[in-house]
């Protein structure tokens, strides 16, 4: 194939070196390490936060920090994790693959890639600098309810502009994401030939330029609230708190999508790999992924089953975020019916797929659970919503992002890594995660709220439980750091199927390993 | 239906146990009102759906997980790729189950939405941080905040050990007080943020908006002392508001009640002109 020699054709565009090669990086693979890069630094700083919530919440007093910084704590934790760790890590998974994927040389719009990067090491450090302003980072809640957020002092207006240039950084990734997809498939590629990471991308792009610019409109109006007198979601001026909530969830129902839907992409590329057999109903799980993403936009308000809304209101959102489970319920099927007759090997991304399937299964049906809207008054705003959103958020979206990057990283670097130390970073991640989360869901049933920094004895016992589990969970995440570093140094070589027998389709894996500089620079005929 | 009758089979097997859990550190408490019942049946019956569809979805994973290894010579069986029969089917079930679900959720729904033929009507004021009981009508108000001993124990470095204090941070200075198989209706609202009353026991949670008056109800049939929290994140405290329903006898509750009216007199008498809070205030109320 015509990209075996393109090692030879680099000299017309040649690798800048130094540290131009990443401020002016226009080349997908770079601006994708640089996304994975970044958002495993916020991982850390994310976790970092949950390991001092986790610490204040031990055991019953307060120990440890004043309300307001925890409430800080909280807030930011929320922030980084969404818009720092989990959605940059698929972005750069997304760089990083799609043009490898579709057969393309490069992401469509290199420029505004490497703008899109850039404006996020500045957006989280407004963000985080609100710590060093007077009253502390922002305690509303990433959720940024008013009145309650409208309170906040410095911190306001810095979360406001950091959540502005997040948006703007997403905003032009899914352009970019779309445009690629939409223009640069080798011949031959139909949409319903891409691969599902492909297919699960260009949906999760339209999802973010149809709900980001609404985040935005719901932050500026608080903006104006604050400073130039609104009074949008102010009641005393005739304004109203709750629209702000429907504004909110609006776009925060299919952000929650957003974050998943890359990861049931990653997924549908593993399980067939290492089961030896085509994903099981190509056609089905497009069309789920689709389904989701339409009902993502009419559950919103499930979010907020308790402001009062009319009774037939109730009963619209409960009954359409019930429809959920099916499109999600077929996808799991899938992926278990791909196993089915199969011939399976758990090499580490495998082993990250599989927990990722059961335990996000788990999460989906807490999910259920709090679809049924007399249930979720129970529910509502307790640990069990907690355990819900991390279940489907950490054992879902970052167990699939890990799995990612252990299946892919031997073609990005060339070396094979450490398998047995992966395995031991897989088993001590997936043991301890639910030591972490499974206890909140008794918490929040025996009625603990969320976000409090301090609680009555009787919620002990599971909450050291819980900080247990979440410190070893923290440091068993050294290891994955530990994998990557030793791979990128060196290993033994990769092979450009790098599975060996379980053969991976896809047209990154007929690409050499490391994969060249430009991956596609002749369109491969995909038959 | 086949599912729902399966379903509530296993609800009224929950139900004919409910000892198991009361008061536990691990469930929902099944409350002391009918609707708090019904919610923790409700709670009951989809959790064991859930489990009914993971055993069946969790075996089928790990049965393929087992049978099927390459260790173990597996051979894959490349022309398993589609079928549109399974898609269908279980596409088809679930639904089914979904449909089974809803309608006892649908009609629980309805219940606690009918605020209609109330007893007694107490207003409801969410405050950074505390509560405001107004018993409408009635000549009484009062405010009920965080009590003395938790509130000098929860702060920073108190070095007072946490577990020695009784009801620690469940407790309050002055509890709403209600009398027993009563229909008591809120009205809620908030004075500067948003916070959200709820009281586990009563199944009632619902928020408290500042420019909003909102609707709940609740029939304890049982006398006793039911805690709760805010649970609406509303400022820096917001762990600090608790809720302490003290719900009495009919006949105590009256005396309870023409006690504090008595001492709302008294009080108010010396400065009648210029309190608010007193029975003038209570007059136009009283048409609700």
């Amino acid at each position: 194939m015509a990209h075996a020699d393109s090692h030879a054709d680099d000299h017309h565009d040649a690798k800048p070196s130094g540290i131009g090669r990443w401020l002016f990086a226009t080349n997908h693979k770079d601006i994708g390490t640089m996304y994975l890069v970044f958002a495993l630094l916020m991982f850390f700083l994310g976790g970092l936060m949950a390991l001092l919530i986790r610490l204040e919440l031990f055991k019953p007093g307060l120990q440890w920090f004043d309300p307001q910084f925890y409430n800080s704590l909280v807030t930011t934790h929320a922030l980084v994790m969404i818009f720092g760790a989990v959605m940059p890590a698929f972005v750069g998974l997304a760089n990083w693959m799609i043009p490898m994927q579709i057969g393309a040389p490069d992401m469509a719009l290199p420029r505004m890639n490497n703008y899109s990067f850039w404006i996020l090491p500045f957006a989280f450090t407004l963000l985080l600098s609100s710590f060093a302003t007077a009253g502390g980072g922002p305690g509303g809640g990433w959720t940024l309810y008013p009145p309650l957020s409208l309170q906040a002092g410095t911190s306001f207006p810095l979360t406001i502009f950091a959540i502005h240039l997040m948006g703007a950084s997403s905003i032009m990734g899914a352009i970019n994401v779309i445009v690629t997809i939409m223009n640069m498939r080798a011949p031959g590629m139909t949409l319903l030939r891409m691969p599902l990471f492909v297919w699960t991308w260009l949906i999760t792009a339209y999802l973010l330029i149809a709900v980001m610019p609404v985040l935005a409109g719901a932050v500026t109006m608080l903006l104006t609230d604050h400073f130039f007198g609104t009074t949008f979601f102010t009641a005393a001026g005739g304004g109203d708190p709750v629209m702000f909530q429907h504004i909110f969830w609006f776009f925060g129902h299919p952000e929650v999508y957003i974050l998943i839907l890359p990861a049931f992409g990653v997924v549908s590329e593993i399980i067939p790999t290492f089961a030896r057999k085509p994903l099981f109903g190509y056609d089905a799980m497009v069309y789920a992924t689709a389904s989701i993403a339409f009902l993502s936009f009419i559950v919103w308000a499930h979010h907020m089953f308790t402001v009062g809304m009319p009774l037939a209101g109730q009963m619209f959102f409960m009954l359409s975020t019930m429809l959920i489970a099916v499109p999600t319920g077929v996808k799991v099927f899938n992926w278990t019916t791909t196993m089915w007759r199969g011939s399976l090997s758990f090499e580490p991304p495998m082993l990250f797929a599989l927990s990722f399937l059961f335990l996000f299964t788990i999460g989906g049906f807490s999910g259920l659970m709090l679809a049924i809207a007399p249930a979720d008054f129970q529910y509502q705003d307790t640990y069990f919503v907690v355990a819900h959103f991390h279940y489907v958020l950490v054992p879902g979206a970052v167990f699939a992002i890990m799995a990612g990057v252990y299946y892919w990283l031997p073609k990005w670097t060339g070396h094979m890594y450490d398998m047995a130390l992966a395995k031991w970073h897989f088993w001590l991640s997936t043991v301890s995660v639910n030591v972490l989360f499974f206890p909140q869901h008794f918490l929040g049933l025996a009625g603990m709220p969320r976000r409090i920094p301090d609680y009555s004895t009787q919620f002990t016992d599971w909450n050291m439980v819980s900080s247990v589990g979440g410190f070893a969970f923290g440091f068993s995440q050294l290891l994955f750091v530990w994998v990557i570093v030793k791979c990128v140094r060196g290993g033994e070589h990769a092979s450009d199927r790098v599975w060996g027998d379980a053969q991976p389709h896809g047209l990154e894996w007929t690409l050499p390993s490391p994969a060249p500089y430009h991956s596609f620079e002749t369109a491969p005929e995909v038959k | 239906m086949l599912n729902s009758k399966v379903a509530s089979a296993l609800g009224g097997l929950l139900a004919a146990v409910p000892a198991f859990a009361y008061e536990s550190s691990y469930n929902m408490p099944v409350g002391v009102t009918p609707i708090s019942r019904e919610v923790h049946g409700l709670h009951m019956l989809i959790f064991w759906v859930c489990v009914a569809i993971a055993v069946v979805v969790f075996s089928a994973m790990i049965y393929s997980i087992w049978k099927f290894r390459k260790s173990k010579g597996a051979v894959p069986d490349q022309t398993l790729t589609h079928s549109t029969q399974v898609e269908v089917v279980w596409t088809v079930i679930p639904v089914l189950i979904l449909i089974s679900m809803a309608i006892p959720a649908a009609k629980t729904l309805v219940k606690m939405e009918d605020t209609r033929n109330s007893e007694l009507t107490v207003k409801v004021v969410g405050y950074q941080w505390k509560w405001q009981y107004d018993y409408l009508g009635k000549g009484v108000a009062f405010y009920s905040t965080l009590s003395a001993a938790s509130n000098q124990a929860r702060q920073l470095n108190s070095g007072v050990d946490v577990n020695q204090v009784k009801d620690y941070l469940l407790d309050v200075d002055h509890p709403l007080v209600v009398p027993v198989d009563t229909k008591v209706r809120l009205l809620l609202t908030g004075n500067d943020v948003i916070h959200s009353w709820w009281v586990p026991d009563f199944a009632v949670k619902k928020d408290a908006i500042p420019g909003f008056i909102n609707e709940a109800w609740f029939k304890v049939e049982k006398i006793g002392r039911y805690t709760g929290q805010c649970a609406e994140l509303c400022g820096r405290d917001h762990g600090f508001m608790p809720i302490v329903v003290e719900v009495l006898s009919k006949d105590d509750f009256a005396k309870w009640l023409a006690a504090q009216q008595e001492a709302a007199k008294a009080a108010a008498a010396p400065a009648a002109a210029t309190t608010a809070m007193t029975t003038p205030a209570a007059t136009p109320a009283a048409a609700l």
